[in-house]
């Protein structure tokens, strides 16, 4: 397949692992108004994982001379295929957890957009030039969360240094790039440190130094809970091939 | 006064008629203060009272407002105020208030009769 | 002012149709059942939330992943808007929650039956939908000023969601035989259990009805329950299915479908805490609330050091 199906299955894996992670939390939140935002979230990740497999799916449906759909993609590869970021596969412990991942991860994301955006193929940009709207709100809305967490209360401390222990490890993937990517992410760490350290600043916490980082998960080597994830995410369309939903 | 209600409807179960009254530790959390949301549906418009919601601060509670009571574009501007300064009339002053208005119709255009053939006054 | 000529006036308010506003005086009774009500039906709204979260994670397209997370979400903004109006008249969010969690507040029952298959889903929005709806129309007009107007906002927002229940039914009705046996078994478990959202019937009453009286509410349980079966036993000649009733039948000289006996044993076991899911859906909420717990506490204590803060500033 070529590089730039491989970039755009890639980023509607992305969003569409998180999305369903942080759905998880939709009837469970901590407070109405909370659970409602988050689900918000959700709901803007979902939308941005269909746009990128319903664009995917043209292309693939052009290349290969068949009729491909956005739900095939989501709900018919298998573990190896995803191309997601692992960080977003990661089960959600709490909210301090969910919060600071949505940060690192939209963090990220914006200045990966930003760079979509520029690129040539118009699709591909018009996507972006949507989706940034949503991220800059998500790092809003995320970022105070990690500073009221930060400099709360003693537990809520504690519960987001845990968290950036488990998370901290995945965040050098976004800077690994994978042979197909469109889009140098290397150059892009630089401007991501300096975000993250700025709300870090505000919120007490240090960012870590010298952590081994994980990968693979950009080029289908995932951890044990993908697998977990999409046999329940795709259950129904497995148990009766070829149905209309 | 002695007032029995004994029927009951969709979401109107009486207290007594439930069982299953389990003991927990109720807490004595002092939970996030109320807001009043004001919105502008768009812009020319006035802000109007949209309802209220619970916030940590009035950051918060913006951005609440915006996911609780703009999900489907209602609005373009965001005004919230903690709900306990809010000032209000008391009911019981209506009358003084609100009455000695009523008989000066001469407020009113349609007080002055005029000619059919002045137009546009 | 006496007692009694308050209440006159209250009563004449009443029944000129005039709104009561939570400054107003009203008998300490109408204010107490108007916070059960309400707050019986932000519970019900906030733990309804639970059946169809079930399947969030499992929905069969994206389209109905996103539809289904919008619902679910909304009923939490419903839940949302029914505790404000509900603190007007001075009942504390965290009380009524403690009421709900203790067991000594009530939410609809229909709410403590499974959701076994997707089909579930589209049968939960338009049956359950549909009963709530007729309901929530009603209290529209209910005498309550900030009740009535909540209960515009959620109609307003509601008329999604008994519509994406029957349009996911039709596909269904429309699918394999698989589907379709899946959409026929979802409507017979959920049939009667909606026919009960409406509550026991008019004749078990023995008082005159102070409700009706107080316009909180405006019809009554059996107008809204033959109201409904009528709706519903047109609309389901459109899926091509049936509703699990021998004694369903069109009468010509009521006007009305004439329709068999519900088990009023199972209604009251459900109501009084024996149904499938009471436990676990009040495990759910409880564990949610504990667990949200510190996170609550952490941004009201950040909120103080940042009021702080700024006003060793300004001094």
């Amino acid at each position: 397949m070529s590089p730039i199906i491989n970039q755009t299955l890639q980023l509607a894996d992305t969003c569409l692992i998180l999305g369903q992670r942080n759905s998880e939390w939709c009837a469970h939140g901590p407070i109405l108004e909370q659970d409602i935002a988050i689900t918000n979230i959700t709901l803007d990740l979902i939308g941005q994982a269909r746009h990128f497999y319903q664009y995917a799916a043209e292309l693939i449906s052009k290349s290969e001379n068949k009729t491909i759909t956005e739900d095939a993609l989501a709900y018919l590869r298998t573990e190896r295929a995803f191309k997601n970021w692992l960080i977003c596969e990661l089960p959600n412990e709490d909210w301090a957890h969910t919060v600071l991942r949505q940060f690192f991860f939209s963090s990220f994301q914006l200045l990966l957009f930003e760079e979509l955006e520029k690129n040539s193929d118009s699709q591909l940009s018009a996507i972006a030039t949507k989706s940034i709207k949503e991220i800059k709100y998500h790092i809003k809305w995320s970022s105070e969360w990690v500073i009221r967490l930060g400099d709360g209360t003693e537990e809520s401390n504690n519960r987001i240094n845990k968290a950036l222990q488990i998370l901290w490890p995945y965040t050098g993937e976004f800077f690994m790039p994978a042979d197909y990517e469109i889009i140098s992410v290397g150059p892009l760490q630089e401007k991501w440190l300096l975000s993250i350290k700025e709300i870090f600043d505000e919120a007490g916490l240090t960012m870590p130094e010298n952590i081994f980082m994980q990968s693979g998960g950009k080029s289908g080597i995932h951890t044990e809970h993908l697998g977990f994830i999409l046999s329940e995410l795709q259950y129904l369309q497995r148990a009766y091939p070829g149905a209309e939903w | 006064m002695n007032i029995q209600i004994r029927k009951f409807y969709y979401g109107d179960i009486p207290e007594e008629t439930g069982g299953n009254s389990t003991s927990i530790k109720t807490t004595q959390e002092s939970g996030w203060p109320l807001w009043e949301i004001f919105i502008r549906s768009k812009q020319g418009l006035d802000h109007k009272h949209a309802g209220s919601l619970h916030a940590a601060d009035a950051q918060m509670a913006i951005e609440n407002a915006r996911d609780v009571y703009t999900r489907r574009q209602e609005g373009v501007s965001i005004w919230v105020v903690e709900s306990k300064y809010i000032h209000a009339t008391n009911p019981d002053d209506a009358e003084m208030f609100y009455e000695p208005a009523a008989d000066k119709v001469y407020r009113h255009p349609t007080f002055y009769d005029l000619p059919d053939e002045v137009k546009h006054m | 002012m006496s007692i009694h000529e308050l209440e006159k006036i209250f009563q004449d308010k009443i029944d000129k149709e005039i709104k009561i506003e939570p400054k107003d005086w009203m008998p300490e009774a109408y204010r107490k059942t108007n916070i059960r009500q309400i707050s019986q039906h932000a519970h019900s709204e906030i733990v309804g939330m639970l059946p169809e979260g079930n399947w969030i994670s499992r929905a069969p397209s994206l389209k109905r992943k996103a539809i289904l997370i919008a619902k679910v979400q909304d009923e939490a903004g419903h839940g949302l808007y029914l505790y404000s109006a509900a603190e007007t008249l001075g009942s504390s969010r965290e009380q009524m929650i403690d009421d709900l969690h203790s067991g000594k507040a009530k939410y609809s029952s229909i709410f403590n039956y499974p959701t076994l298959t997707w089909a579930d889903m589209g049968a939960v929005g338009w049956l359950v939908d549909g009963a709530a709806i007729l309901n929530q129309v009603m209290l529209c007009r209910t005498s309550y000023g900030p009740y009535a107007r909540a209960m515009v906002r959620i109609c307003k927002e509601e008329s999604f969601h008994q519509r994406q229940g029957f349009e996911s039914l039709l596909v269904l009705s429309k699918g394999t035989k698989e589907q379709r046996d899946m959409c026929q078994d979802a409507i017979n478990r959920w049939w009667w259990p909606s026919l009960m959202m409406f509550g026991p019937k008019d004749s078990e009453s023995t008082n005159s009805d102070q409700s009706i009286k107080w316009k909180i509410k405006r019809k009554t349980n059996d107008e809204l329950r033959q109201q409904f079966v009528d709706m519903i036993a047109e609309q389901v000649k459109l899926l091509g299915m049936t509703l699990p009733d021998p004694h369903l039948k069109w009468n010509e000289s009521r006007k009305h479908y004439d329709f068999g006996e519900i088990n009023w044993e199972e209604f009251w076991n459900v109501v009084k805490g024996n149904g499938p899911c009471n436990k676990q859906r009040l495990e759910a909420r409880i564990k949610a609330h504990e667990e949200g717990a510190w996170v609550r506490e952490a941004a009201l204590a950040y909120s103080s050091k940042k009021q702080s803060r700024s006003n060793a500033k300004v001094a």
